[in-house]
């Protein structure tokens, strides 16, 4: 739920509150004061109708209402004694309104100079009660209605606007990623409430990637510091391996540690490789035929093929032309296609299909699906191959990121990469 | 034939001076850009390895110096950055090689005999031993006067192990100069062993007097029969 939302949900359900109770008082308040000035205008008439009666007896002859608004009977001195004024709410047939309609009545007594006691009732037609409910409601509800609208654009023009810079904070997080060189701007602002989250967010964000920059750097000068002493090693061992040709036992021994700092090297320049995508040392890029370096690794590949009697297929579709690094885009291929052909079983096939946007490498292999989720991970190894680096679809994934490309694995009894550039 | 190489890792410096003497080069060395200098200046060679990275200066500003002084020897940049900009930038100012730290000594020394290849005046690209011939410029081998038939990979394996004559060959090093760096990995390379046999069989048809030997637990080695 929007922040605007939100308030206006609990500003809503608050006025309904507080509009209701407020309905309610004003209505007694105001029933209060409609009785109160009936009832003078009853005691006025009653008054009027008394003084009347002293001047002429017709009126005491008067017991129905009918046309006027009271009625007159006699009564007897005890029970005239024990009356009181009283008022009362009752119906009353109309003839205007066809109905029984409520009325206010004043019941009175009097005694005239005869000692005579008579009773007086006198009507007032009356505020009719459940109208009066209806139009309040109405107008009551009209009110709420008007008010919640108004807190909702009251809300969406001055709040909106109050919150800009928390809501361009919020894109502008969203968009960041950590290691890809985007600037990251951060708006002015009067508030200071706004002012201190974008102070802290931005030096959260500088602190973030400080760190992530020495380190990014910190792979790539241990793996660049690292190439002299190896190269110095393998050399040194070549030299002793020529000179101990003759000693078969001593020069396997050499070879082994020649192979395994090879193994190191190639490691080595894999995660030099990795960080060098990471921190987009590739920069030249030209439109490059994927076809055409298919073709040409796939030719290069054939011994390797042959040897783990693997059949390479090439369908092209059409031309993939992608702006990318060319390195990179050889990097790409190879490192697919090797792993295509490595991890085969012998009298499998490898077939690289290419269309306009996407290339894909299908190749049989291990029987069951691999994990999806750690297979572009670092140094994740499905197999025991003692020689794999583990890096290779990891350098995959990150080159095809580094060009906002797609990668997807599929397995239905082959295995399915498809790396897509729009 | 003279080399200077410039490189101030110890380490690596007598590596390669001592690979170099092997194949009877005169080989000079400078540990610093300083004494590199001096050097250049005062005397000819046919070849150069220039580390960049000296404690003293770059080694970029001596192949400066290398062009201004309109030396004539061949210039091989042993780097451990393997940054194409660096490359690029080295190739520009006249570099005639570039090659990555680590690499293999077989592997430099066929940089090497390349380059001055490329540089030899009389444009005699062709290396001879007893009777196998391989002519560069045509990229065609001969034995005993009659054409051997290679394909691509056959004929830069037998060049490999030409111009690295009995020295020993990793096979690394093979695989990683005849299919590139990106092979790597790949089983051992055990690969190459079938390649191998047919190069093997080939030479052997055509009489050749070299013959590629397996040296067990490394790689290979041809040898002059």
């Amino acid at each position: 739920m929007k922040l605007i939302n939100y308030t206006l949900l609990y500003l809503s359900i608050a006025l309904f509150f507080i509009i209701g109770i407020w309905a309610g008082v004003f209505y007694l308040n105001m029933l209060d004061e409609i009785y109160d000035s009936i009832d003078d205008g009853l005691k006025n008439s009653k008054m009027l109708i008394i003084q009347k009666a002293k001047t002429d007896s017709s009126v005491l002859s008067k017991d129905k209402f009918d046309e006027s608004n009271y009625a007159i009977r006699k009564i007897d001195k005890a029970y005239a004694l024990a009356a009181r004024d009283s008022y009362s709410d009752t119906m009353m047939y109309m003839a205007y309104e066809e109905d029984l309609e409520p009325v206010r009545l004043l019941t009175s007594t009097f005694v005239l100079k005869d000692d005579a006691y008579y009773e007086v009732k006198v009507i007032s037609s009356m505020v009719e009660e459940d109208d009066l409910i209806e139009d309040l409601l109405y107008a009551i509800l009209w009110l709420y209605i008007i008010l919640v609208i108004s807190v909702l654009l009251v809300n969406n023009i001055i709040l909106k606007r109050a919150w800009k810079p928390f809501y361009q904070l919020i894109s502008q997080l969203q968009k960041f990623r950590l290691g890809k060189n985007e600037q990251f701007i951060i708006q002015q602002t009067k508030v200071a409430e706004f002012k201190l989250l974008n102070e802290t967010v931005e030096r959260l964000l500088k602190q973030n990637l400080e760190t992530y920059t020495s380190q990014k750097q910190f792979i790539e000068n241990a793996a660049h510091e690292l190439q002299t002493p190896l190269a110095i090693s393998i050399n040194k061992l070549e030299l002793l391996a020529e000179k101990i040709e003759a000693e078969e036992e001593q020069l396997q021994t050499v070879g082994s540690v020649i192979q395994t700092l090879e193994r190191l090297t190639r490691l080595n320049k894999s995660l030099l490789l990795l960080s060098k995508i990471e921190n987009r040392q590739f920069i030249s890029e030209e439109k490059v035929n994927l076809n055409s370096i298919v073709n040409r690794l796939v030719e290069d590949f054939t011994e390797l093929a042959l040897f783990k009697k693997v059949t390479l297929h090439v369908k092209e579709e059409a031309d993939c032309l992608v702006t990318i690094n060319k390195d990179l885009a050889e990097i790409l291929v190879t490192n697919v296609l090797k792993n295509a052909i490595v991890h085969n079983i012998p009298g499998g096939d490898v077939a690289v299909t290419i269309s306009t946007h996407y290339f894909t490498v299908e190749n049989t292999g291990s029987a069951r699906k691999l994990d999806t989720e750690k297979l572009f991970n670092r140094f994740y190894k499905e197999s025991v191959e003692k020689t794999a680096t583990g890096l290779g679809l990891s350098i995959v994934k990150a080159i095809v990121d580094l060009y906002n490309g797609k990668i997807a694995y599929a397995f239905s009894g082959k295995h399915q990469l498809t790396i897509r550039f729009e | 034939m003279k080399i200077l190489v410039v490189e101030d890792e110890p380490g690596l410096l007598e590596a390669i001076t001592q690979s170099l003497e092997k194949e009877s080069f005169l080989v000079e060395k400078a540990v610093d850009y300083t004494s590199a200098l001096d050097k250049i200046v005062g005397y000819d060679y046919d070849c150069i390895l220039l580390d960049i990275t000296l404690p003293d200066g770059s080694g970029l500003d001596i192949l400066k110096a290398l062009k201004k002084e309109n030396k004539q020897g061949s210039i091989i940049i042993i780097s451990a950055k393997n940054s194409l900009d660096d490359k690029l930038h080295g190739l520009d100012l006249g570099a005639d090689d570039y090659l990555v730290k680590p690499f293999h000594l077989a592997e430099l020394n066929a940089r090497i005999r390349s380059v001055l290849r490329r540089k030899s005046f009389d444009g005699q690209q062709v290396l001879q031993l007893n009777n196998v011939k391989i002519d560069f410029t045509a990229r065609t081998v001969y034995v005993n006067d009659e054409q051997l038939v290679l394909n691509r990979k056959e004929f830069d394996m037998l060049t490999y192990f030409l111009v690295n004559k009995n020295r020993l060959i990793n096979k690394t090093s093979l695989a990683e100069h005849v299919w590139g760096d990106q092979i790597d990995e790949a089983d051992n390379f055990e690969f190459i062993y079938s390649q191998i046999k047919n190069l093997r069989k080939k030479l052997k048809d055509h009489q050749a007097e070299v013959e590629i030997q397996a040296v067990y637990g490394i790689g290979y080695k041809l040898i002059a029969l």
